[in-house]
């Protein structure tokens, strides 16, 4: 359920200029376009990185993302371009992820949380000197657990505690029903908890 | 509340996304149930520890030299807007891989998302908290018999009755041509502040307008809510804040707070 786009008389733009001009020029247009987009590369870069298989591929879906935000940037009636750029990187990903598989991974319009693909498995730790390695270790089983997520409960979280988007921007993102959001973020916390707990039980 | 319903919202009160009258229920259950009480001191802790641990990535620095370059990159002259297309095909084959060829062509679907992904809805946290407020006060206003403390369709009679009562004067005007009956006002409490609450009514829906001294951030715009299936349309003018709360639909409560904001503004910046 999506809501139709709010009239904004009385709302100042909160990413300046992002209002489309008919004189303007395209350059005018790719320069408003970096100035909105740009400081979310880091956002839409982590969600990449945790849909996709490998830094390459993320990488490519990012790129691609933005040259299709520049494409529709005439149409974006803002306010919030994060959740804008994650949908549509989101549909990226997923639009590789279909045209790789003869049996379509899409998810559109099921609710039924099924597994979809094989967990992502991270790139081990780069090295580092070991007092870094010692405190980063917490961060990198945490992030590691997260990837090992099954897809729709990976993306959940990582919408949420990573991305920081609220429940309402994650149904824009996800294209799912409130009641979804919150059930999929529920199961998908116990699952990391759950996978918490078992390494915790095994190490020590 | 039973446990089921408390294990799906806890997750809610972690994450400030629940309006006063649920993160009560919530809590008031886990200070009964052991279980559901440890569930969401073990949730709290690990969303700590996912916060703590700072996982968003970093876009590395040829990555962002990559995208900055592919936007930059001015289309030919001539070319128009297939020549535009060709451009970005060009580059899509020049990325590493030919990942992007699976992609090129199929827009369509994500132009549909860019038009709905334009929903503007109230930040989380604090402004969510008070929009949560807003619509409980809202609702308290239409179960009690305490609609309105002066009731009468004379804005000249509203207005000056909050006189002595706030240390504000909120507007109150009629806009009866515009299709919103003022009904009268009352006294309200919203978050520990006395507000002043404006009553209208649309058709059968009421609106309740609360004008208080400004909480949360700073607005910069309007901005819309859903909570609990009802509308908060919010702004700040004037120093004041003003939160319209209603079950009209988004549309009406927006067009209602236009009028309210217009007639507060000098007549030479109106259009």
């Amino acid at each position: 359920m999506l809501d139709r786009p709010q009239p904004r008389a009385l709302a100042a733009p909160r990413v300046s200029g992002h209002y489309y001009m008919a004189a303007a020029s395209d350059e005018d247009k790719a320069r408003r376009f970096r100035d909105a987009a740009l400081p979310f590369l880091d956002d839409v870069f982590t969600l990449a990185r945790y849909l996709m298989r490998n830094e390459t591929d993320a990488e490519d879906a990012v790129q691609e993302c933005y040259l299709r935000a520049l494409r529709h940037f005439d149409s974006y009636r803002g306010p919030a371009i994060k959740p804008w750029l994650l949908a549509i990187l989101r549909n990226v990903c997923k639009a590789e992820f279909a045209r790789r598989s003869a049996v379509p991974a899409s998810s559109e319009g099921r609710d039924d949380d099924r597994v979809e693909d094989p967990p992502a498995i991270w790139q081990g730790p780069q090295p580092s000197p070991e007092a870094e390695l010692l405190q980063r270790s917490d961060g990198q089983r945490i992030r590691r657990l997260v990837a090992e997520l099954p897809q729709p409960f990976r993306e959940a979280v990582v919408l949420r505690d990573i991305n920081n988007l609220s429940y309402r921007e994650i149904v824009d993102v996800a294209g799912i029903p409130l009641g979804t959001v919150m059930s999929r973020l529920a199961r998908a916390r116990s699952m990391l908890r759950a996978a918490w707990n078992g390494e915790e039980g095994s190490t020590t | 509340m039973n446990c089921a319903e408390s294990e799906v919202l806890i997750h809610a009160l972690i994450d400030g996304e629940l309006d006063a009258g649920h993160a009560r229920e919530v809590e008031a259950h886990v200070a009964t149930c052991r279980g559901c009480a440890d569930k969401l001191g073990a949730f709290r802790a690990m969303r700590a520890a996912i916060t703590a641990a700072e996982l968003k990535e970093k876009a590395p620095t040829h990555l962002r030299r990559r995208v900055e370059a592919a936007l930059t990159s001015p289309p030919t002259e001539a070319a128009g807007a297939a020549g535009r297309l060709g451009a970005w095909l060009t580059i899509a084959r020049a990325s590493r891989r030919n990942f992007l060829g699976g992609f090129a062509l199929g827009t369509a679907v994500s132009a549909a998302v860019a038009a709905s992904v334009v929903i503007t809805v109230l930040g989380a946290g604090e402004d969510r908290r008070i929009a949560g407020e807003i619509v409980s006060a809202h609702l308290r206003s239409l179960q009690g018999s305490h609609l309105t403390d002066v009731e009468t369709s004379d804005q000249h009679t509203v207005k000056p009755w909050f006189n002595g009562k706030l240390a504000l004067s909120p507007p109150v005007v009629d806009l009866t041509a515009q299709g919103f009956t003022l009904i009268g006002g009352r006294l309200d409490y919203v978050d520990g502040e006395a507000m002043a609450a404006i009553v209208y009514k649309r058709r059968k829906h009421l609106i309740n307008l609360f004008v208080g001294p400004r909480l949360g951030g700073a607005p910069r715009g309007a901005k819309t809510a859903m909570v609990q299936g009802f509308n908060v349309y919010h702004w700040a003018q004037d120093g004041l804040g003003f939160w319209a709360a209603s079950d009209i639909n988004a549309d009406e409560l927006a067009e209602f707070g236009r009028h309210i904001a217009d007639t507060k503004r000098p007549p030479s910046a109106r259009p």
